[in-house]
Parts: structure tokens; sequence; C-alpha cells
């Protein structure tokens, strides 16, 4: 199944565009090399239990190199979320778009600039490349470094605190069909910063691609990071995400994962917590119809003492659609007052839906705190009697209920025009009437 | 207005009514009363549609029609408001929405204009007092974090403003202190016209100090085994259950 990504490979690294510093040619090499001996995981590697990537695997993809040229500004205005507000840094088949993108007057002490720009202007930053992902046993991210072209760095110096979010927007168009793109991310929080960067996976067209993304985070002394993940691909593509996170003392980091695209995806979400005293929130809520197949993986690594992590996924799932949810926790001896809590609940709409949810805590500290729940269910009977003893029909209530399951999580969402436009697409994924303002719920609903 | 005929209903494979007639008339109050497990919550369920519990045989018939026969929200929609013992939490759901879509969907019913959530406001204004509530309970999640009494005057703010033909409040006074106790049995007697009708199912008489009843009726083992006036209340309280039930027929 390698031979044709090895092929694709060679014709990559001839290209003119592929140029790039030693150090990134290096991190393609090894790469390549490790993906050959890899190959794609089978369902008997324990992290790909329940998610079978033959699908990927048996389509022959081609790595697109070239912009299209084709997507307007108002084609992709529905994924912006502020487009006037916002920095944004915007991609058409895995190049930059620099007439799509608004990245001009970022304050002092920030940089947000596209990957292949940085290997020549910023390479300090570029240096920090392939140092915290492990390109060596995970498939996929030696994958992606083998065809490490553009992407997105993002530098928020010591002591900024950027209000305004930054967007880094990954669309794909009708002439990506059949191809590959491998966006590579790294976000770097310098101590006591505060920003919030959002990754964006979104398609113009319906078209058959393969997205396969990594996000490189650390996380200095102090900072504070909230950075969300939307994917909302075309139904039929196939998408691949890894953020792996790194976090020094007192920092904080909150990710969130929004899944709704693809045919085939999977998040992997790992945050190693390693100086003391910091905490990780790590939140998603994935939405799947038809015969989507929507995996995701979270890994929390507790490496010193008194640190917290808190999760809450939950998955509405509908038709013969198929979940999957593995969340992680090891705690080191050292890590001694690790509070941790994971809670995972899922709503099934369909008797044919399916949900495969595995907790993992390995404990090897004697003085913690960690709990972990999951749920499994359709609609409650009692909430659904209430409402219709109300007057409110059996579909309408059916329809809020599921709404309201999901909103409880975008609730916990901190910038308010993320968690109003998620609120929206939910609204309209049950159709389910606009919230006026004042209507809608309070937070204190969060973790009910 | 309601005439329910020999009425027998199942909770899972247990039969929990057991033969219950009773006539209620627009412009009444009547009371039902009966130790725990006496089928009190089991009536007011199947009379509000509840599909956990399964009707037998006998009848209801509510303004000429068979109630049985309706969903839930139809009965709703044709007046019929049952305030919960254990009203339920919906989070993620605020109050203000849910009232105002209850709202609307009975005027739908009815062939009346919705209305917006300007005028709305308005009127919950006008119902909040009516049961001293905050509305900063309004946005909130409906009865997500809601004291015992803030659930039960959710509840009353709720019949108030869909202002039922037929009311059957449930253990309406359990769990409420004296002040709270007071507020609902206000907003009820207020409520009370001679077009609509009240069940009270309960198992004090405390409540009927404020709340007074036309009738009132024991239920014991699934059916009423005695009905009488106001004063009969009393004479309950005075003498217990086993007064009317017999010695040890239900704890």
């Amino acid at each position: 199944m390698t031979t044709g990504y090895q092929e694709s490979f060679a014709r990559f690294s001839a290209h003119q565009a592929a140029a790039a510093p030693a150090h990134v040619s290096e991190l393609r090499r090894k790469g390549i090399e490790r993906f050959a001996a890899l190959g794609f995981p089978t369902t008997r590697n324990e992290d790909w239990h329940f998610t079978s990537v033959s699908p990927i695997a048996e389509h022959d993809f081609t790595m697109l190199v070239e912009a299209s040229g084709d997507v307007r500004k108002t084609h992709i205005e529905q994924y912006l979320f502020c487009p006037n507000d916002w920095y944004a840094l915007v991609f058409v088949n895995g190049r930059f778009a620099p007439e799509l993108s608004t990245i001009a007057e970022l304050p002092a002490g920030v940089t947000v600039m596209p990957l292949a720009k940085a290997y020549v202007d910023a390479p300090e930053l570029v240096s920090r490349i392939g140092t915290q992902v492990d390109a060596e046993t995970q498939a996929f991210s030696a994958l992606n470094s083998a065809f490490m072209l553009d992407g997105s760095v993002v530098h928020i110096e010591k002591d900024v605190e950027l209000t305004r979010p930054i967007h880094l927007v990954y669309v794909t168009d009708p002439h990506a069909a059949k191809g590959m793109t491998h966006p590579r991310n790294l976000i770097v929080s310098d101590a006591n910063s505060r920003a919030t960067v959002i990754e964006s996976y979104v398609s113009v067209g319906s078209a058959t691609y393969f997205t396969n993304a990594v996000t490189e985070v650390s996380v200095a002394q102090g900072a504070t990071l909230h950075h969300y993940k939307i994917q909302r691909e075309s139904a039929r593509a196939f998408h691949v995400g890894t953020i792996q996170v790194e976090q020094a003392r007192d920092s904080h980091y909150f990710s969130f994962s929004f899944a709704t695209g693809a045919q085939l995806s999977r998040t992997n979400v790992y945050t190693l917590l390693a100086g003391e005293g910091c905490g990780a929130t790590l939140n998603g809520l994935y939405m799947l119809d038809d015969a989507q197949h929507g995996d995701h993986q979270t890994l929390i690594v507790h490496r010193e003492p008194n640190c917290y992590s808190r999760e809450l996924y939950k998955g509405v799932l509908d038709a013969q659609s198929h979940g999957v949810f593995n969340g992680k926790v090891y705690v080191h001896p050292e890590a001694q007052k690790t509070d941790g809590k994971q809670t995972n609940k899922v709503l099934l709409l369909s008797e044919r839906a399916q949900i495969d949810a595995k907790p993992q805590l390995e404990i090897f500290a004697d003085d913690v705190k960690c709990t972990h729940g999951a749920t499994v269910g359709q609609l409650d009977q009692v909430s659904l009697f209430y409402m219709k003893s109300r007057g409110v029909g059996n579909e309408l209530a059916r329809r809020l209920l599921t709404y309201a399951f999901a909103a409880d999580v975008i609730e916990t969402l901190e910038q308010p025009s993320v968690r109003d436009e998620l609120e929206a697409i939910t609204l309209a994924r049950f159709n389910v009437a606009e919230l006026p303002a004042g209507e809608l719920a309070g937070a204190e609903t969060v973790g009910a | 207005m309601l005439k329910i005929d020999n009425l027998r209903a199942n909770a899972g494979d247990k039969e929990i009514l057991k033969g219950l007639s009773l006539n209620v008339n627009a412009g009444e109050v009547h009371a039902v009363m009966g130790p725990n497990g006496s089928g009190k919550s089991t009536l007011a369920q199947v009379l509000a549609g509840n599909p956990a519990y399964e009707v037998t045989s006998g009848s209801v018939t509510y303004n000429g029609q068979d109630l049985l026969e309706l969903d839930a929200e139809v009965r709703a929609q044709q007046g019929v408001f049952l305030a919960f013992q254990y009203p339920v939490e919906i989070p993620g759901v605020s109050n203000a929405y849910f009232l105002r879509m209850a709202y609307n969907e009975i005027r739908k019913a009815r062939g009346e204009e919705e209305v917006d959530p300007m005028e709305f406001a308005d009127l919950m204004d006008e119902k909040l007092n009516f049961v001293e509530m905050d509305s900063a309970m309004l946005t909130r999640s409906v009865n997500t974090g809601f004291s015992g009494g803030e659930k039960k005057r959710n509840e009353i703010l709720q019949m108030a403003l869909l202002e039922p033909k037929l009311a059957i409040l449930d253990e309406t006074d359990s769990g409420l202190d004296i002040d709270a106790l007071r507020i609902v049995a206000d907003g009820v007697n207020k409520l009370k016209r001679p077009d609509n009708a009240t069940i009270v199912v309960t198992h004090y008489q405390r409540l009927l100090n404020y709340i007074v009843p036309d009738f009132v009726h024991v239920l014991a083992n699934g059916r009423i085994v005695k009905s009488g006036g106001k004063e009969l209340a009393l004479e309950l309280e005075a003498k217990g259950y086993d007064w009317v039930t017999g010695a040890g027929a239900a704890a």
C-alpha cells in the first residue's frame, strides 16, 4: 500500500515548490522512510482497533502542490466566523492563498505566517518543527512529515495578550478530487502569553480527498492558549488530524474539537503536562450522520505533580454512523496530587448508529484524584414526556432535546463568536428555531 | 368536564389502578388523597398521557372526547395540565425558550397566532409576579439546579402561562416550606375560574388549608374508597388513612 506514496514522494521531492531548509528535508526523508516501514495502521493496532483506514489506503491520492485559484472569499465566508476582526491565514488545497487571508497589522510580538514563507523568513521557528510529534511510530504523522509543504507558523511572544483570535483555514475545492494535503502547523506560546488559535478544515464542493494534518503546540510557563479545531470537511473526504501539545509549569491549554465532516475522520489530541501546576481542558463535540465514521483519541500525560485535566466529549450519532472515542489518561509516579476528570456522553438517534467508547486510565501515582464516566443512550423518555405534557409535539421535543445535549458542551467555549456560530450550526442541524438573545441557556449547565 | 369510569392501569407488569371512577365538573376543585402507593401519582400520569403507563380497561372522557386516544401533547393543547411531583431538569434549554415554545405550540394548535419574544417577555413579567419569581429564573436551564421550592413554583408559573382547563397538581406541596406553599396555593386559587377545574393530588391535608376543595376522595389500593366534602380531609388528618382503608391495607 505504501509503494504509491513512495513514488509520489519522489515526484514531490523533485518539484521546485518543495524547496526547503535542510532540517525540513531531513524530516521529510525520515518521514517517508518510517511510513514505508510502518505502513498504514491496521485494526490489530490497539490505537486503531475500532477504525479501519483501509478506505484511505485503497485510494491512490496524489500530492497537491499547486493552489487552485478558483476559490473566492464569498465561497468561504460562511466558514470565517469574523472575517473582519480576526487574523486569518487561508489555504486552498494546501497552499497559502494571500488574497483570501488577513494578516496585516499584526501587533508587535506576534508572528503568523505560512510555513513555506517561514522556511526563509523564520528559520528559528522552523527548527522547532518535528520536536514534539511522534513521527517514529505514528504512521500518519510520518506521512505528514514526508509531504510537509505548507501550513501555519504562529508565535506569541512573552507577555503578549492577543485578544483577536488567529484563524487557520484549510479549504479544499473540487480541483482537489483524489488529491491529498498534509498541512503542518506550529504554535508557540511563550511565557505568560495569552491567545486563541482556531484551525478550520472545510470544503467548497463535495470532492473525495484526503487531509492529513499535524499541529505541534508548545505552551510555555504561565501561558494560556485556547486552541479549537473545527472539522467540516466534505462528506466524501478523509481526514486525519493530530495535535501534539507540550505544556510547561502553570500553563493552561483549552482544546475543543468540533467534528461534523468527512466520511472517515480521526482526530488525535495529545497533551503532555510537563511542568508543575499546569492543566489541560480537552472538550469536543462530534455529530455524525449517514454512514460517517468519526474517531477521537485523546491522551493526557501527567508527568509532574499538582496538575489538572478536564475532559468532556459528546457525540450525537444518527443513521448508521459510527463514533469512536478513546480517552487515555496516563499518570506518572511523580505526578502526585493529579486532579483528573473525564466524561464522554453519546446520544444515539438511530438503532443502527454505533459507538465504541474506551476510557483508559493508567495511574502510577498513589495520591491522585482521577474519575471517568461514560454514558451512551437514547433521548431521555422522562424529559420527552415532560415537554409533550406542555404541548410540545414529539418531533420538536426530540429535536430540542438533541440540541440541548450538544449545546451543553458548546457552552464551554470561551470565545463568543465561535460559541455562537457552533450553536447556530447545531440549531440548524436539528431544525430548532434560532434562540433570541436572552433566551440562551446559562453556562451553569456545563458538565451536567 | 372529566369522567373517569372503572379505569385500570399498569406500571410495567403491576396493576396500580384497579377500577377507578371519578367525575369532575367545570368550576370544581377535587382533592385526591391517599397513602403512599395507593395510585395517586399513577392517576395523574395516566391523565396526562405518560406512555410509561398502560391503560388496560375503563374509559376517560374529557369534554366529550376519549382522552385516552390522545397523545400527551394533544391533551396539553386541549387544556390538560399536570404539575409534576418531580419536575424534570432539561440542561441546555432555557426556561424562557421552553415556556415560549410551549405557549406557542398550544396557540398554534388552537389556530391562534404565535407571539414573538418581545410580546412574550411582557406576558412573562406579569406571570412571574403572580408566583413571586425573579426573571433571572427565565435565563436558567429548565429546572436545572433549581431548589425544590423553585421547581414547584416553576410548575405553577407554567400553569399560569398555559391557563389549562383541567389542572392536575401531583404532590405539589411535597418538599415546600410554608412560604412557598402559600405562594403556590395563592397562585392556584387565583387561577380558579368557573370554566376550569383542578385535581389536587396530595398525601397531606396541609395544602388543603390553602386550596379549599369542593370534594375530597380517598384513594386506596387503586380505587376511590370514600368521597365527601372538605371536612373529610380534616377527618382523615385526625384519624389517619387506616380509618378508611382498613388497618394495614397500605403503609
